[in-house]
């Protein structure tokens, strides 16, 4: 009955949280966010969208399986401590170097703990999608033999 | 040059599939070859070795606790050396014919070869708590072997059994090692002799703890009964962990302790003990046996117990000369027997006969390792046996028990060795054996090494064994060369002593027994306690015992009801926090001011909490719940903690997502609990509540220290170049622990997964 409403909720809601969680994950260090809610804010959109169109629609559109989201994300976690080592200076020792922009005065501050951040967003969007695409599954398996 | 031969096998055992693969024809030669290349390594140390000078290298590892990568080679690490990397190199060439066509083959090289690294590692660490990792290696490599054919149940028990007991006796070891390492003073086995451990107040302990250790490592009664069913290995296996080197792991810790633990009655007692009687009793019970390797099994154990007797009775001599000697000769029959099974098919060898005709290398190979099994001149056989005769006789408290033992258990030993190596030779050709297969020289050329050396050794042992074998007495006894030496075999039989007569006795009464088989076999009906059937009984209601306790205890802690698990928890909190809120009796209520927006807000949160309570409809609670959690936010938001509030609006958010989701499947919830279940159930939530709001007014009354926060808030844009001190504590400071958190929360989510994935239906599971 919803259906319709819900669908075109989801088309907005679905970009704009997204584009949100990105914005959390990138200030996340000097203004209020981070990687483990701007993980959950990109799950939020794709639970969504989800509810609105369907899990096989959701998973089309996060492309990767939530499991290699994980994965990866842990991967990339672990991977961000390695520099550190490298640097002769401790595992996980946050190592920083600035980027300026070409043709500008401006300049961006990149750093390990950055590329942590990134791990940690993909870990948490990649549990909470496998659980709740799982749950879905569970539901539209169970409707469909109704 | 010790670590360097430790890193050649272990990085051979990774590389092992991958060579394999690519050049599965040639992989057991080059094995093999890489293998006796170690061996040489270890043989171009023998002259300094042999000359009294150890080798030794040594790295710090974590060294305030006395552990360090120490390696040292003497005597009787040379002699171990050796034997694994010339038997290993054998066995793995023996291996690539016997197991060729198996897919596995290439990892069971890798198992096989990392067994190899840890057996070596083993003997060569000086350092105690490096030979435990070894020693647990090997166990781990063994469980694997012994599993290889992991298809049939009797190799999975089998396998099981072994590691469950030889991981018990290792934990009984580490805690004895830990201990002699801090009676001692030091870890390093070298220091070991000056320690002066037999006077130590812990040394009861300690050697029953090792003694436990390494008897159940080397199948000593009554922790024998794995080694047997251990058997379930292919025979390469058998040959290499389970008679020749891994088995005697045990043997050679007790030798190597025997200077510094040994002169004791309760060490050198226990070791006559249990060493003579599971030689007497194995060496019987393998008579018995119906299968070439169970005879074989039976008889290694035998001998492990002639070993352990002879170390105890202070024959270093004997115990070296016979470890060399049963090495040669037993891993010469167990890969003839393969042989033997792998061409006929047939396993019990009261039904093999003709063998020389069929296939006369092999048969040759099992009549040498056969002959000097049992003791014959001139073999190494002989001399192990003559010079264990002589110690018997020799000692000054045992002489007539040790004596008789030895003679008893050697004549059950000389009849198993005809049994399993003669008798299946001679005789008429087996019906069918016109069309058997050829043996590949990979699996004759190895036993046959290994029979002429068991001859070379005992005829010429100067310019072979000699040497390394007084280099290890001098390892066992802690003292320098003996010095009368007599090793070769002729020099023993003549002029003839006691033992001679003895040793020629053991020789016709075995055979005599051998030949009169049906009649022993009437009259020594095997009764059930004399088969190892009790030990493995007892090992069986062990494990059973384990089951059904472990099944009491989780039907009475784990009752499967969420709400029986929250209860409980509210309970114990509530019971164990009120007397220390009691105690510290520093609840005030007065100068905490109260604004308007927190009435409200607390107002909202006990009307959603209550509104929760009294809905009956799922879906209505869930969003009244959700409600809860947005006015908890509010409050972070309030009191300027906006992560937190955003966290907790996005986890409010999922949350909902996640129980409409399931609700889908649950039932109407007034129709879930009975009234007064209800009422407890409010009991114990307002009793909850309670005692966590005095909790946190006290708390936050009674700062005793400056909060942490303080430091973070102030190192956090000169330390971490972030303004969100949240964040860089999470990124940053205390990053370590968020990918521990990040690593459980993710096995946490597989764990749910596997739970909600959608059950696999029967007939998918059935159809291809």
């Amino acid at each position: 009955m919803n259906a319709v409403v819900l669908q075109t909720a989801a088309r907005v809601v679905m970009p704009v949280m997204l584009l949100l969680s990105l914005v959390a994950l990138i200030r996340g260090h000097n203004e209020p966010g981070g990687g483990f809610v701007g993980g959950l804010l990109a799950a939020s959109g794709f639970a969504v969208h989800g509810l609105a169109f369907g899990v096989a629609e959701a998973r089309r559109l996060l492309r990767v399986d939530p499991r290699s989201l994980i994965g990866a994300g842990l991967l990339v976690g672990l991977g961000s401590g390695l520099p550190g080592i490298f640097a002769g200076e401790p595992f996980m020792k946050g190592l920083w170097f600035t980027l300026s922009i070409p043709a500008t005065t401006a300049s961006v501050k990149l750093g390990t703990p950055l590329l942590f951040d990134i791990g940690v967003y993909m870990v948490v969007l990649g549990i909470t999608l496998l659980m709740i695409f799982a749950l879905e599954d569970a539901r539209d398996g169970d409707a469909a033999h109704r | 040059m010790i670590a360097l031969a430790l890193a050649i096998f272990g990085v051979l055992a990774a590389a092992a599939p991958l060579l394999h693969r690519v050049a599965a024809r040639f992989s057991g030669v080059l094995f093999a070859l890489v293998s006796a290349g170690v061996g040489g390594m270890f043989l171009s140390m023998a002259p300094d070795v042999v000359a009294g000078d150890a080798r030794a290298e040594a790295w710090p590892w974590i060294a305030e606790l006395g552990i360090s990568l120490s390696f040292r080679v003497d005597g009787l690490a040379l002699i171990f050396a050796l034997l694994i990397c010339f038997v290993g190199g054998i066995v793995l060439l023996y291996a690539s014919s016997y197991l060729a066509g198996n897919p596995r083959i290439g990892s069971f090289f890798a198992i096989l070869i990392g067994f190899m690294a840890s057996m070596l590692g083993l003997v060569v660490a000086d350092n105690l708590i490096l030979m435990f990792i070894f020693w647990e290696l090997t166990s781990v490599t063994s469980f694997l072997l012994i599993g290889f054919g992991h298809e049939r149940p009797s190799a999975r028990r089998a396998a099981v059994q072994a590691l469950l007991v030889t991981g018990l006796g290792g934990l009984a070891l580490l805690a004895g090692v830990v201990m002699l390492g801090l009676a001692a003073g030091t870890f390093e086995l070298s220091e070991l002799a000056d320690a002066g451990l037999p006077g130590h107040g812990l040394y009861v302990p300690i050697a029953i703890l090792i003694l436990i250790g390494c008897f159940s490592k080397s199948a000593i009664f009554p922790l024998h009964f794995w080694l047997p069913n251990a058997m379930e290995a292919p025979s390469p296996v058998s040959a290499l962990l389970h008679s020749s080197t891994m088995v005697k792991a045990g043997v050679y810790l007790i030798a190597r302790l025997h200077p510094s633990m040994g002169g004791t009655a309760l060490w050198d007692d226990a070791l006559i003990i249990f060493g003579g009687f599971t030689m007497v009793y194995a060496a019987f019970v393998a008579t018995r046996q119906s299968t070439l390797k169970s005879v074989l099994a039976y008889s290694t154990v035998s001998s492990l117990g002639v070993l352990v007797m002879l170390i105890g009775l202070g024959a270093a001599k004997a115990a070296a000369a016979y470890l060399l000697a049963h090495a040669l000769f037993k891993a010469c029959l167990f890969l003839v027997a393969g042989t033997i099974t792998q061409v006929t098919g047939e396993k019990n060898p009261a039904r093999l006969h003709g063998l020389f005709r069929v296939m006369p290398i092999v048969a040759t190979a099992s009549l040498l390792g056969a002959l000097s099994f049992a003791g014959m001149f001139p073999f190494a056989g002989f001399v192990g046996k003559e010079l264990a005769l002589k110690a018997g006789l020799a000692h000054p408290e045992f002489a007539t028990a040790a004596t008789i033992t030895t003679v008893v258990g050697a004549i059950f030993t000389v009849m198993a060795a005809i049994i399993v190596g003669i008798g299946p030779l001679f005789g008429p050709r087996l019906a069918d054996s016109g069309d058997l297969p050829r043996v590949s020289w990979r699996q004759w050329s190895g036993p046959l090494l290994l029979a002429i050396l068991g001859v070379m050794t005992a005829l010429v042992p100067t310019v072979t064994i000699q040497p390394l074998v007084l280099s290890a007495v001098s390892s066992i006894t802690g003292a320098p060369y003996p010095n009368e030496v007599k090793l070769q075999a002729g020099e023993l039989l003549w002029p003839p002593s006691s033992a001679t007569a003895l040793s020629a006795l053991v020789l016709t009464l075995g055979t005599a027994l051998y030949f009169g088989r049906a009649i022993y076999a009437r009259i020594l009906r095997l009764p059930s306690w004399a088969t190892g059937l009790t030990a493995d009984r007892a090992y069986d209601a062990a494990i059973s015992a384990l089951g059904t306790t472990s099944t009491l205890a989780t039907r009475f802690i784990q009752s499967g009801y969420l709400h029986v698990y929250v209860r409980a928890t509210l309970v114990a909190m509530v019971v164990l926090v009120t007397p220390a809120l009691v105690r510290a009796n520093a609840l005030e209520l007065t100068g905490q001011s109260v604004s308007l927006m927190d009435v409200v807000v607390a107002t909202a949160i006990v009307c959603c909490a209550v509104a929760v309570v009294f809905l009956s409809h799922a879906l209505a609670a869930v969003a009244v719940l959700g409600g809860v959690g947005f006015v908890m936010a509010l409050i972070f938001v309030l009191y300027g903690v906006p992560d937190v509030a955003m966290t907790q609006f996005a986890v409010e958010t999922l949350i909902v997502v996640i129980f409409v989701l399931v609700i889908y499947h649950l039932p109407r919830l007034s129709r879930l609990t009975s009234g007064p279940r209800r009422a407890m159930d409010a009991v114990v939530a307002l009793g909850f509540g309670l005692v966590m709001g005095a909790l946190a007014l006290i708390a936050s009354a009674q700062l005793v220290a400056d909060p942490a926060s303080t430091e973070h808030a102030a190192l956090s844009v000169p330390g971490g170049y972030g303004r969100n001190v949240i964040n860089v504590i999470l990124v940053d400071f205390r990053a370590l622990d968020t990918m521990g958190e990040i690593f459980v929360v993710g096995i946490a989510a597989i764990g749910v997964y596997t739970l909600l994935r959608p059950p696999v239906r029967s007939n998918e599971r059935t159809s291809p």
